[in-house]
């Protein structure tokens, strides 16, 4: 999926020909400390940055989820998701499906800009769970979060995966499920790809 | 064509419930409700004036949703969803272009049609103040569009899109009021070719602003 990367922001490279391959079903975990392009990372697979060098190839649909909302902040959170089901081709029912997963069915009627930082998270999910896409790409989805939606993130991730989907996530919280390996990012000189 | 379509009916949705559609109209009728008190109540010297000055509100009118055009949704991630989703920037702005015209276009219009009665406009005149401005609304939707895309994530950037537009803006100025003054419609026909070309730019500039401020 992604061959001899290497990504350059702000005029300081990040990493330099990082190679991986994610195939349908496999989960990958993104590792590192601040600032290494772990969220960068992220960005250039989802098309939203070009790699300085070398290509990565994306053949699926995709999500991201990262620490923007993306959400109308004055409109009920069931509006607001609605927009995003009628881009992906979705109706009523797939956003009350993602409400559920995501545990914020109660709270369909509520104005985003009342929510709190974990509810925040959770409309993230919700609006990542609404896609159809097959990779997921989520940057520390489980920022905020109490136990319970992390356990409750577990069981979506997991049955994305058992649909033959995949997840490539950045996370600094431990998350409950298998993932089948570590990239681990490290400042430039001594990284190295674990699998 | 469905997605754009809800892109536009989304914008546009919300610009009216915000109230932000308003503003400039409100701005609009002040500026022309004030004038008449400053330059005093003489007829002629109104009706000689009067359509460009409701001419330069217009223009002013265009500068005040630049700072709700583009940035917010920027800030949101709005846009980068879109993008992750295989939409072109360029097609972001046009959508974004055609949903500001319907927020601006009409209720200016409407505006322009209640403020020239303050002029005392009537008759041909009044019919050409609106068919120019009807004419010039998409561009300065435009521009508007292009200007709220360069200047987003920039400090103070409602101050420079004011130093931004008056340059570009100013062939609409010239046709636009011109075509009040000048018998026959040569005036109004150039209008219409400079508003077609900054429509017609205003999709690639601002989507090339758009995709600059993501790397």
């Amino acid at each position: 999926m992604a061959e001899a990367i290497s990504c350059t922001r702000g005029g300081r490279t990040l990493f330099r020909d990082l190679t991986f391959v994610l195939a349908p079903g496999q989960a990958g975990l993104l590792t590192g400390p601040n600032g290494v392009g772990k969220s960068s990372l992220l960005r250039l697979l989802a098309g939203l940055l070009q790699p300085s060098a070398g290509s990565c190839s994306v053949p699926v649909t995709k999500a991201l989820c990262d620490d923007r909302l993306a959400l109308d902040e004055q409109l009920p959170l069931e509006q607001a998701l609605r927009f995003w089901a009628r881009l992906d081709g979705g109706g009523q029912a797939d956003v009350a499906a993602a409400m559920a997963k995501a545990g914020l069915s109660h709270l369909a009627e509520v104005p985003v800009r009342y929510f709190s930082t974990g509810q925040r998270q959770r409309a993230r999910l919700a609006r990542t769970y609404l896609t159809d896409a097959r990779l997921w790409l989520l940057d520390e989805p489980a920022n905020g979060l109490d136990s319970d939606s992390v356990n409750q993130l577990g069981t979506v991730l997991q049955s994305h995966l058992d649909d033959g989907g995949i997840v490539l996530a950045a996370s600094h919280i431990a998350l409950p499920i298998t993932f089948d390996f570590n990239l681990k990012l490290a400042p430039l000189e001594d990284m190295e790809a674990c699998l | 064509m469905g997605s754009i379509a809800t892109i536009i009916w989304r914008d546009v949705r919300q610009s009216y419930a915000s109230g932000g559609t308003w503003l400039p109209v409100i701005f609009y009728l002040s500026a022309a409700t004030l004038f008449p008190f400053a330059v005093g109540p003489d007829r002629a010297l109104l009706l000689q004036t009067g359509g460009g000055i409701l001419w330069i509100a217009a223009l002013l009118a265009t500068l005040l949703p630049l700072d709700r055009l583009i940035q917010p949704d920027l800030e949101n991630g709005v846009y980068d969803q879109m993008i992750v989703r295989g939409l072109s920037d360029e097609i972001i702005a046009a959508a974004r272009l055609v949903s500001h015209w319907l927020s601006f276009g009409p209720p200016l219009l409407l505006a322009a049609f209640l403020a020239s009665g303050l002029m005392g406009l009537e008759g041909a005149a009044l019919g050409t103040l609106l068919a120019s401005l009807a004419i010039a609304t998409p561009a300065l939707a435009g521009l508007a569009v292009m200007i709220a895309a360069l200047t987003a994530g920039l400090r103070g950037a409602g101050a420079l899109g004011g130093l931004l537009l008056v340059p570009l803006a100013i062939p609409l100025l010239i046709f636009g009021a011109g075509s009040l003054s000048t018998p026959g419609n040569s005036a109004l026909l150039f209008l219409a070719a400079i508003s077609l070309l900054l429509v017609a730019i205003t999709p690639f500039a601002a989507g090339a602003a758009l995709s600059a401020v993501r790397e």
